[in-house]
């Protein structure tokens, strides 16, 4: 890992402490949405929240590295029509958005029909779409050298 | 603890109050940015007393965003604007204005419910169907995804649209455009 | 007025100092800062509009019936609304904050009244 890049080594160690405990805390929130308060969005921004961690704690590269700004576009749009796929599958039962799959018994992890694979979807969607905004605000002005700045 | 709801909630809410002034009239744009953050998580502990833990959870989470993208539009700017508002007409109107919305909302919330008494027409069927129509035991996913999937798609939709402004916005421009440009204003 | 309407009154008073900052001040940052004021108190006004007193949270756990389940929750429909409002709300302060760095640097300030200067 490069030592120069983002912040001092205090940082650096204590985000490679906690960032799987945020990334795994992000993902428990995402699944166990429809038991437990949570769900899809606030997963997602937490799963966010941890890129950016990286991002600002490791530098570009680095955070780069494991989710390019490619990568969250691809990622952002294929959760779009996962969502809406979720939602045509209504139509098996007759209308848009219905609940076709069984309902399960309540207060297990599988149940509840389509809600857990909306959330999964919903989640990876919003955690795209912001690490990929925090991406557009921060690395398109970095890119530009100072001279460029000043011949506009 | 329920005795103590009301009081909390009078006091967080002079908190955002008080909170919101300093941001607006601070001097320098970091404290406007700390004292945002200040009222987004006395906001927060509202949402918590008032017994919305999935709000308290994305409003903690998207306060933290929220500070990090306004640092990153503030820091190494130089602030050249103090004091003096817009001009004397726009602090006139504003004040006016609020003036006579608070006294308009003052005569409109007596034919409201009370606070504490909620009119559930449609909730009370949401909260009787809920379990055995969706399955779901949290029932602020079962109204979002299931019996309100609607707007949750369409939320969908517009944060993707924000997304894609934003990029637009802050790409750079292309070497032939930049270029094309610069003749542009040699001619102009 | 009965006294239980204070809350609401407050919201009130949080979203008229949104909207002074959006129309007095004069820095693009602040005029942001106003916008996000006015949001949460439309937001906290609309949660407030389902509490009920001595209510619990909307979620059901294994050892509650339905009947005093419905007798006693909060009101599950606004919390549902808020929460993708609020997720919107940071979309939106990020398409802001992209405007307001594009401005600053074609222009060079946060000042909007020196932006229109520069303009025309």
């Amino acid at each position: 890992m490069n030592q120069r890049s983002g912040m001092t080594l205090i940082v650096k160690t204590i985000t490679r402490m906690v960032a799987a405990f945020i990334a795994t805390y992000g993902i428990y929130i995402v699944l166990y949405g429809h038991l437990t308060p949570g769900g899809g969005f606030a997963g997602g921004v937490i799963l966010a929240c941890g890129f950016v961690l990286l991002f600002l704690a490791f530098g570009k590269d680095f955070a780069l590295e494991i989710l390019s700004q490619r990568g969250t576009s691809i990622w952002d749009c294929l959760a779009a029509f996962a969502f809406l796929a979720i939602a045509l599958l209504g139509y098996i039962g007759g209308t848009f958005f219905y609940n076709v799959i069984a309902k399960g018994e309540p207060f297990h992890l599988v149940s509840a029909g389509i809600i857990p694979l909306a959330n999964i979807a919903i989640g990876i969607k919003v955690a795209a779409c912001l690490f990929g905004v925090f991406i557009a605000l921060v690395l398109f002005r970095m890119a530009r050298s100072p001279e460029e700045m000043e011949e506009e | 603890m329920e005795v103590l709801t009301v009081p909390v909630l009078y006091i967080l809410l002079f908190f955002m109050i008080l909170g919101s002034i300093v941001a607006l009239e601070a001097r320098d744009l970091l404290s406007t940015v700390i004292a945002i953050g200040a009222v987004g998580y006395g906001l927060s502990i509202i949402y918590l007393i008032l017994n919305a833990p999935d709000i308290a959870i994305v409003q903690v989470v998207v306060e933290v965003l929220v500070l990090v993208i306004l640092i990153r539009a503030t820091v190494t700017r130089d602030d050249t604007t103090y004091g003096q508002p817009r001009d004397v007409f726009a602090l006139a109107s504003a004040l006016v204005f609020a003036g006579l919305f608070l006294g308009f909302s003052y005569y409109v919330f007596q034919w409201m419910r009370p606070f504490g008494s909620p009119l559930m027409t449609v909730a009370k069927d949401y909260l009787a169907q809920g379990l055995e129509a969706t399955g779901a035991a949290n029932y602020v996913m079962a109204v979002l995804l299931d019996f309100r999937a609607y707007d949750t798609l369409g939320e969908a939709t517009v944060i993707f649209t924000s997304i894609i402004g934003a990029y637009v916005i802050l790409r750079s421009i292309g070497r032939k455009r930049r270029e094309s440009a610069f003749r542009d204003d040699a001619h102009s | 007025m009965p006294k239980e309407m204070l809350p609401y009154l407050l919201t009130m008073v949080l979203l008229m100092i949104g909207v002074y900052g959006i129309v007095v001040k004069r820095n693009i940052i602040k005029i942001i800062v106003g916008v996000i004021i006015t949001e949460y108190a439309v937001n906290c006004f609309l949660i407030l509009q389902g509490y009920r007193d001595g209510g619990i949270a909307p979620i059901m756990t294994a050892d509650m019936n339905t009947a005093t389940f419905v007798d006693k929750s909060v009101d599950p429909v606004p919390q549902a609304l808020i929460l993708t409002a609020i997720v919107i709300g940071l979309g939106t302060v990020a398409l802001m904050v992209a405007l307001a760095i594009r401005l600053y640097e074609k222009y060079g300030t946060f000042d909007i009244s020196e932006i229109r200067r520069l303009q025309g």
